[in-house]
């Protein structure tokens, strides 16, 4: 890396992040009203709090953060399954870190790991197979989290696991998708966001093609932007030029990652294991029809909600500790405006699930802008 | 000898007396070890003592080692109360299979180390603990240093310059990496002993107020600390504080802030403002060459309720610089 210019570099240049800050300030120069734009992915908001974008942009355009970090989505039932699952003797299960902290209904998973179970956290999800090939005599489950970006990685160690007939490797699918998530935020009556800044790690496997039928049958643009600070401020400057034309289309401010058939080989490898659930419970917003993925019937036999259904509860109503994290991830109510934010409810001892991951709202403004 | 610790070695038989004579005395050799009693006697004035435990995975990596860490860790903390490190104690945990020839290259590690702070080990001890017990090896060291000038928390003023004396992370980074097998080139500890250049500080008249090694929890928890115990804010400037490209890089590409990852050879120092320039520039005369101002003691708390560490960025933006808390660990998403 030393002697070459980081590729970043260029995509966080205070000048031309000024320069565009003016373009900014030009394009909303008479707006009377808010500009109320949502970004979808929690690598977005932590992107706009941690460098302060939101003070950059004129007092009209409002960021309000979306449901885009995985972890906190995940309703209470997913998390005590989990918990039911590695209580099972001779059990193992296989996790991302940030599923540690998360609250289910009476523990967390860090909690049943320091009574005693055995609970493994991966970096990547390939360090499943050699957690179940050095430990034959244990069924080691692996509990799969996250979006469509995380998902092709799942798919990939079933396939690896099929390949060497590892037959004490089993998963708990809890990959979930983001355009049904935009289409329920967009439907409810109360929502009163202008225009998104679309997901760019789940683009990059999706494709940007996906999000047009959102664009057209909301009339919303929707920029689908990276993650350094240019590419977000590029994407409001695109999201402001359609407003300001009466536009509503996709665009797409990171093309350097993301086309518009996006991952095929990876999208072939999930469509290969997995099909869309009828429906499911997002934490704090409620059922999304086709909004997560499930084992195709063929895999019941390494489908962890099938071969232990009865470690797995049914969803039930969530007991909210008084936390707004619905409201939260449905750009509703910002961080700062929960009663528990920075008092009770702290990345230490979280009591809604926006806290607990790197990737959620409020952990996002406890890290950034406690105070301020 | 054998080629491995075996349990015999912790025994307190013959096998114990050969390792230490064999392994320890001979790299330490100075007279108050040699005279092998069951205590040393040391003359001295004002103390500082500081005492640390090593236990790092891998043993070796690139920049250094357990026994290089061990007396750099522990020497610093000397050194950053303004005092000389001269004696220190030794005690190694062995883990019973651990190999001879490993342990002989920390031992030589630590020898050298203690060459360049011209410090001494005048009493030590070994246990063996059984397979399985620990990982290889543990070693904790205790130094004592001749107190030269009063450096404490305590006497941070507000207005006083914040230094930082080299890039930061660099240690963090280098043992994430190795652990975790991320390859990038370049990307090496820090570790090192901090004496020379403290001793080059404190043989001027200069009004250093605070030094602390950013060790675990990084700059962050340093600032943080000192933001908490003086009742000041403080405020960074972001593209101030020195990072290599290997550092910045490695952290960007796993999502986690630099701030909060350990240096060992990397200290901040709180400077009445006329003294910032000197002190700099003394940095740079003793090879840290990237010494650098990163920031002040303010009064201002921007509403805040308790005091803060303000990072200001390249484009005039203000947030935390987060207090590091719960196991560090990439994003996912």
């Amino acid at each position: 890396m030393s002697g070459t210019e980081l590729l970043y570099s260029a995509l966080r240049a205070p000048d031309k992040i000024h320069s565009m800050q003016r373009i900014i300030e030009r394009l909303c120069h008479n707006y009377q009203r808010p500009v109320r734009i949502m970004e979808v992915c929690g690598g977005h908001t932590h992107t706009i709090v941690k460098y302060g974008l939101d003070q950059l942009v004129p007092e009209q355009v409002r960021f309000v953060h979306g449901p885009g970090c995985p972890v906190c989505v995940l309703p209470q039932h997913r998390i005590d399954a989990a918990l039911q699952l590695a209580a099972m003797p001779d059990t193992i299960l296989v996790t991302l870190g940030d599923m540690l902290k998360i609250p289910g209904t009476q523990s967390s998973l860090q909690q049943a790991r320091a009574t005693g179970g055995d609970i493994r956290v991966v970096y990547s999800p390939l360090d499943a197979l050699t957690i179940a090939q050095k430990n034959p005599e244990h069924r080691v489950i692996y509990f799969a989290i996250g979006f469509e970006t995380t998902a092709p990685m799942t798919a990939l160690l079933i396939e690896q696991a099929q390949q060497q007939k590892l037959a004490n490797l089993f998963f708990h699918i809890n990959h979930v998708l983001i355009p049904p998530a935009m289409e329920m935020i967009l439907s409810t009556p109360e929502c009163s966001v202008d225009a998104f800044i679309a997901p760019g790690h789940v683009s990059v496997i999706t494709g940007s093609d996906i999000f047009t039928p959102i664009a057209r049958r909301f009339q919303k643009p929707l920029v689908i932007s990276g993650f350094e600070p240019m590419d977000i401020m590029a994407s409001v400057e695109r999201i402001l030029h359609q407003l300001n034309h009466n536009e509503a289309k996709v665009e797409n401010t990171y093309s350097r990652s993301v086309t518009s058939q996006g991952n095929r080989k990876a999208q072939r490898l999930m469509e290969r294991y997995f099909e869309p659930r009828a429906t499911f419970l997002w934490r704090g917003i409620g059922a999304i029809p086709q909004s997560a993925l499930q084992f195709r019937t063929e895999f019941a036999d390494i489908d962890a909600e099938v071969r232990f259904a009865e470690h797995c509860p049914a969803p039930a109503p969530e007991s909210g500790h008084g936390c707004i994290c619905g409201s939260i991830l449905t750009g509703q109510a910002h961080p700062q405006e929960c009663p528990l934010f920075a008092k009770q409810c702290t990345p230490t001892n979280p009591q809604g699930s926006c806290m607990v991951s790197n990737e959620g709202a409020c952990s996002a403004y406890y890290k950034y802008r406690r105070d301020q | 000898m054998n080629n491995r610790i075996l349990l015999a070695h912790g025994s307190g038989g013959r096998e114990n007396q050969q390792l230490i004579q064999e392994m320890f005395v001979d790299a330490f050799r100075n007279p108050t070890l040699c005279a092998m009693d069951d205590a040393s006697v040391l003359e001295m004035g004002t103390m500082a003592v500081s005492t640390d435990s090593f236990t790092v995975s891998p043993l070796f990596f690139p920049g250094g080692d357990i026994g290089k860490l061990a007396i750099a860790g522990t020497t610093n903390d000397v050194a950053m109360r303004g005092a000389q490190p001269q004696y220190l104690s030794a005690a190694f945990i062995l883990e019973e299979g651990l190999e001879l020839d490993v342990l002989r290259r920390i031992v030589a590690s630590m020898s050298k180390e203690l060459t360049i702070c011209a410090a001494t080990i005048v009493t030590g001890d070994t246990k063996v603990v059984p397979r399985g017990a620990i990982d290889k090896i543990m070693i904790n060291t205790t130094g004592f240093g001749r107190l030269i000038k009063d450096c404490s928390v305590s006497r941070i003023e507000q207005g006083d310059h914040l230094i930082v004396s080299g890039p930061i992370a660099q240690h963090g980074s280098c043992i994430y990496a190795e652990r975790e097998e991320i390859a990038i080139s370049g990307l090496t500890s820090d570790c090192c002993c901090l004496w020379p250049a403290v001793k080059t500080l404190l043989d001027e008249d200069l009004s250093i107020h605070a030094m602390r090694d950013a060790t675990r929890g990084g700059l962050s928890a340093v600032l943080n600390e000192w933001a908490q115990q003086t009742g000041h804010s403080l405020m960074v400037q972001e593209s101030s504080v020195p990072l290599t490209q290997q550092v910045e890089g490695f952290s960007q590409m796993l999502g986690i802030d630099p701030y909060i990852l350990a240096c060992e050879g990397v200290f901040v120092l709180a400077v009445a403002p006329q003294d910032s320039a000197r002190v700099i520039e003394l940095l740079h005369q003793t090879g840290h060459n990237h010494a650098a101002l990163i920031g002040t003691v303010t009064e201002e708390k921007r509403g805040a309720k308790t005091p803060q560490v303000i990072l200001n960025s390249a484009y005039n933006t203000q947030r935390l610089m987060e207090f590091p808390s719960g196991e560090i660990l990439p994003r996912i998403c």
